[in-house]
């Protein structure tokens, strides 16, 4: 029955974006086809954050992996385009293994700092080793041939994919999210140590999520490759990293649907921002930096008024939650707010600290 | 033996001043359980500042001693604007705050100050220092680099075991509400723990501007590696961030000096995940992970 | 997820709003066609010959890293071309039309240059991408451009790779590419400092790598003794200095920008050691170079003479006139536009460059006609461009897309970019000759404006 209904919702989705690609000029129609590369990715940040308790900023490596694969399957393979993403992102997924591995037991902020030098080393390694394969700091050109019913209109057809490829990893991770692999993400979230109590073999969950976490960075990485036409180093640096889980949380932890608001945000605003400035002609020198600084300020003001990212105001927008329903997230924090500080542990970004 | 020599010296120099990054973390993230992303940026602007006024009044301690002044007014700025307001909520909402904050941060020095490099002086000459004909490598501004930070160091580690403030702070680090209950007024402490933190931020941030120059990004790589100092040394100790940063700093110059300048980031995840494979929250933090 | 039905018909209602909200914001018009060519009327009527082209308005865009780390000193290349155009424009503009000039920020990120440049065409349908600012950043758009049959003019990069006219036709570079910097300072210091011991210190991107290929083509294997590189990320240059005086490198040539130049000579101050340095005019424009070592001369404590000297003696080459020559015609021109639109920004080499490479965009575009369509300017480049503020003539031709060949050698004299040689003309290839350009730079006009 989920499955049934997730399904339907995702093809619904697929008739409005694709409605939507004939409306919209081709301009709009590549901001759609980034949207849904950095869906691919945030929503699998999002499954890793939010639900199964563990932080990375670090996806952007990830990314780094799917779209260098592609690229290099591209230009050294003639497989077909669907291959190469599931190759890229199985290429991922057991790059997120061994990081799943070997922080298996790193906790909050050291898994934070191990997952952000990873997004520091990888593209930096990737510029200045092995230039010859992986072509340095030019990184590698990216050429898909559009299928011929759409020639004429290439950034369409990258909208149609990408969207795709979104929709199905959106189906697949919110049947994982309402799995038992999702509960026992939750219980592991929420009290590792009840959770292993209960059973749960704690480590190959979290690797798990990771995994999944990877595979989706990868797929988010292949189409970003596919849309932009290139996979050089300076497309995956930290900047990257920090954004989707700027998107991740400011679209609301732990949904789906707050990974889409979390990329709506990522791609339209700052463009919309830097075009307002230049439209007043303040588009040079130190003004170009305002653009910048209002993104911050953006960030700052949302975070503190909706702090349940965009999707949990949405929800109390349009109603309370129905008591039959399953407890979503925000309820069940309040009752732990009386827990006071544990003194030594690294909290888990879940875990409440006492408010003060 | 005299590129050992160098390398050596020129690592101790490195590491203290992502030790002093590595510091200002460690007193946020034991009194406020945040992970201060703009920490490098604010460490950035006073560093503007400083030079502000070390242009308008042609003195570089003034503007030095302003630097630090100003550091420590921007950090209880922030935690009493921005950051306690987000403190009661999910956690990572205080990561993406600091973020934005980062952002912020760098898009104003940019309005104001512009993106050209612009030159920092430093306190003390540059000219390497010889022993009779053996070149030691470093210079005396190296050296007063090192010196300042475990001055500073020292300092924060008087406070915290003799004075009443830092009895105080180490309570609130403990178990704050057991803290509260005694009447520590704890919103307070975390206040001045902020503040000690943006004036260690802006100490790196004078210290290592002369050779970074000052531009809005130029405090992100240091960034970091003071929070990979931070996390190698264990976020709960300032100890450790002295000591992740040596560490981080000498091996970092071995690499660059012996293999080659490109491998450094990567080295230092290498680092990075020798020390946590071996202990999870660093090499110094005192938490004996409940096994189960 | 677990959702109540009341929120899934929230997201569902607020991804129909997104959607539609998304529909509202683009922008109504879709990329003009490209018209038929002029009417058969009086040939001095203009008509809107391209995309981007109106009877009064040029509109061009570019790509340009105006915030984040490649901003410091790239960010005044395009409010200098902007200058120059404005001059143009309140003196009579391209055929009576002005140039439009959009230049969107990149942050130096390809993906943002992917995006940027795709709203400049597909979006504001401009007429021609002009000076798009990097090499990692370029490639990323150079294929869609080249597809889109978008002139690609005078790419800012020193890359060899926009001289490829059959794959890109399209794509033009401008600037002299680092092979053939590489080979001038080659072979001045296979000339001058015959036998000594030769150090490399290089950017480890392709700026610095094309140029050791270029050093290595002119000076001989047995000189070199040290080849060091550098990574932008890490300002900690020490161990790559040490490792050059250890090897008694007794001259240092160096492919680096001005941060690391400043950088590399402070390295050498603080180990006391004084090669003769020899740099790729990127790395060496005083007025940026003494700016970023001026808190070290200003500095009481330190026993460091002033920045002039710090940079006194350094060789470098260049393919512009030098800012030291204010009698220079082109010097006078570009200073005085930049005394009336942009008094602001520093007058240095950033300046310079943008200024120039706008001077040669009008002298295309007055090529290419009075109404022109976008083959037309790319044809009017193929056809070979009059000489402007180039020390030697473009190149250009249906079969080379690069711009400059030469370049003449200098030496920083008292803050001042010197020449002490003539412009020395060569080209990419291991064994094409490095050879003096014997004519002369022609001069500014009079009113500062390309004729047709």
């Amino acid at each position: 029955m989920t499955l049934l209904r997730h399904l339907i919702a995702a093809v619904v989705v697929a008739a409005i974006v694709a409605a939507l690609s004939y409306r919209v000029g081709a301009y709009r129609d590549y901001q759609i086809a980034e949207v849904s590369a950095y869906v691919t990715a945030v929503a699998g940040l999002t499954v890793l954050i939010g639900l199964s308790g563990q932080i990375s900023i670090g996806n952007g490596a990830f990314m780094a992996i799917g779209g260098y694969a592609t690229a290099l399957l591209l230009l050294h393979q003639h497989w077909p385009l669907a291959a190469v993403i599931a190759a890229s992102t199985a290429a991922a997924a057991a790059a997120g293994g061994l990081v799943g591995v070997a922080a298996a037991r790193l906790r909050g902020p050291y898994l934070a700092g191990a997952t952000l030098l990873l997004a520091v080393a990888i593209p930096v390694s990737i510029a200045d080793h092995w230039a010859g394969l992986f072509g340095g700091d030019q990184g590698l050109t990216v050429s898909v041939s559009t299928p011929a019913a759409l020639a004429a209109e290439p950034t369409r057809y990258y909208a149609w994919l990408t969207t795709g490829v979104a929709l199905i990893s959106l189906v697949l991770l919110a049947n994982l999210g309402r799995s038992r692999v999702g509960r026992s993400w939750r219980a592991l979230r929420d009290d590792e140590v009840a959770a292993a109590l209960s059973g749960l073999n704690v480590a190959r969950l979290q690797v798990l999520a990771f995994v999944v976490s990877a595979a989706s960075g990868g797929a988010g990485g292949a189409l970003l490759a596919v849309v932009t036409g290139i996979a050089s180093p300076g497309a995956y640096t930290l900047t990257l990293s920090v954004g989707l889980l700027v998107a991740a949380v400011v679209g609301g932890l732990g949904s789906l649907a707050g990974a889409v608001w979390g990329s709506l945000l990522y791609v339209f605003v700052p463009t919309y921002l830097s075009n307002v400035a230049a439209s007043h002609g303040l588009n040079s020198g130190a003004s170009s930096n305002i653009p910048i600084a209002v993104y911050g300020l953006v960030l700052v003001v949302v975070m503190l008024a909706f702090p349940s990212g965009i999707q949990g105001a949405l929800r109390r927008l349009f109603g309370s939650v129905a008591p039959s329903a399953a407890v979503p997230l925000s309820s069940l924090r309040s009752l732990r707010r009386r827990r006071p500080a544990s003194p030594h542990q690294p909290a888990s970004p879940h875990q409440e600290e006492s408010t003060l | 033996m005299q590129e050992f020599v160098e390398f050596t010296l020129l690592g101790v120099s490195s590491g203290l001043v992502y030790a002093a990054i590595a510091l200002s973390l460690v007193l946020i993230w034991r009194g406020t359980r945040v992970l201060n992303f703009a920490q490098g940026a604010m460490a950035m602007l006073t560093t503007y500042v400083a030079l502000e006024v070390i242009n308008g009044t042609g003195s570089y301690w003034l503007g030095f001693v302003v630097a630090l002044a100003a550091g420590l007014v921007l950090g209880a700025v922030l935690e009493r604007g921005v950051v306690r307001p987000v403190m009661a909520k999910p956690p990572m909402n205080a990561v993406i705050v600091t973020i934005g904050l980062l952002i912020l941060i760098e898009g104003i020095a940019g309005i104001i100050f512009g993106a050209q490099y612009r030159s920092f002086p430093a306190a003390y000459s540059v000219s390497g220092i010889k022993v009779g004909s053996f070149s030691l490598g470093i210079s005396p501004d190296d050296v007063f680099v090192a010196a300042a930070v475990l001055a500073a160091a020292a300092v924060l580690w008087l406070i915290f075991q003799y004075t009443a403030l830092g009895l105080r702070m180490r309570a609130t680090a403990f178990n704050p509400g057991v803290a509260r209950l005694l009447g520590v007024r704890v919103g307070r402490v975390l206040t001045v723990g902020w503040a000690l933190a943006g004036l260690f931020g802006a100490l790196a941030g004078v210290l290592v501007s002369p050779t970074t120059f000052v531009y809005p990004n130029s405090m992100d790589a240091i960034f970091v590696l003071g929070f990979t100092a931070a996390v190698i040394g264990g976020l709960d100790s300032p100890l450790g961030a002295v000591i992740g940063g040596l560490i981080l700093g000498i091996a970092l110059s071995y690499v660059g000096g012996y293999l080659s300048s490109d491998l450094v980031n990567l080295f230092g995840l290498a680092v990075l995940v020798l020390v946590l494979m071996l202990r999870p929250s660093g090499l110094l933090s005192r938490a004996a992970a409940r096994r189960v | 997820m677990n959702r109540p039905r009341k929120a899934a018909w929230a997201t569902l209602a607020g991804v129909t709003a997104a959607a539609l909200a998304v529909a509202g914001c683009s922008s109504s018009s879709s990329p003009s066609s490209t018209s038929t060519s002029t009417s058969t009327s009086t040939s001095s009527a203009l008509t809107a010959s391209a995309p981007g082209i109106t009877p009064t308005t040029i509109t061009i865009g570019s790509h340009q890293p105006l915030t984040g780390v490649a901003a410091p000193g790239y960010d005044e290349i395009a409010p200098a071309s902007n200058a120059y155009f404005q001059y143009v424009n309140a003196h009579g503009g391209v055929y009576g039309r002005k140039i439009v000039y959009k230049y969107l920020n990149d942050q130096y990120d390809p993906t943002l240059t992917s995006t940027v440049v795709r709203q400049l065409v597909l979006q504001d349908s401009v007429y021609a991408i002009f000076d798009g600012l990097g090499t990692p950043t370029h490639l990323a758009v150079a294929p869609f451009l080249n597809q889109n049959k978008v002139p690609d003019v005078f790419v800012a990069s020193g890359c060899e790779c926009w001289n490829s006219p059959s794959t890109w036709p399209d794509t033009f570079g401008w600037q002299i590419d680092y092979v053939r910097e590489g080979k001038i300072l080659g072979q001045f210091i296979e000339q001058h400092f015959k036998g000594m011991k030769v150090g490399f210190f290089y950017q480890d991107d392709e700026f610095g790598k094309d140029g050791v290929k270029g050093l290595s083509y002119e000076i001989p294997k047995s000189q070199i003794v040290a080849q060091e590189s550098y990574s932008t990320s890490n300002t900690n240059v020490g161990p790559q200095v040490a490792a050059l005086k250890a090897a008694g490198a007794q001259v240092v040539a160096a492919f680096s920008v001005p941060a690391f130049t400043a950088l590399l000579r402070l390295e050498e101050l603080g180990l006391n050691y004084n090669p003769t340095m020899v740099i790729s005019s990127v790395g060496t424009d005083p007025t940026t170079l003494g700016g970023l070592m001026q808190a070290f001369a200003k500095q009481a404590h330190a026993k460091i003479p002033a920045a002039n000297t710090l940079i006194q003696g350094i060789y470098t080459d260049g393919y512009l006139p030098s800012l030291g020559e204010t009698s220079n015609s082109w010097i006078a021109l570009f200073k005085m536009i930049h005394d009336t639109y942009i008094p602001k920004l520093p007058f240095d080499g950033n300046v310079l460059y943008g200024e120039a490479v706008a001077y040669t965009f009008v002298q295309a575009m007055l090529k290419a006609g009075r109404n022109p369509t976008r083959q037309d300017l790319v044809t009017a480049i193929n056809g070979g461009l009059p000489q402007g503020p180039a020390v030697a003539p473009y190149i250009y031709s249906a079969t080379n897309h690069n711009g400059m060949q030469g370049a003449y050698m200098a030496q920083i004299k008292n803050g001042l970019v010197t020449p002490i040689g003539p412009v020395e003309v060569t080209d990419t290839s291991a064994t094409g000759p490095v050879t003096t350009f014997t004519g002369s730079q022609p001069a500014a006009p009079a009113s500062g404006i390309p004729s047709p």
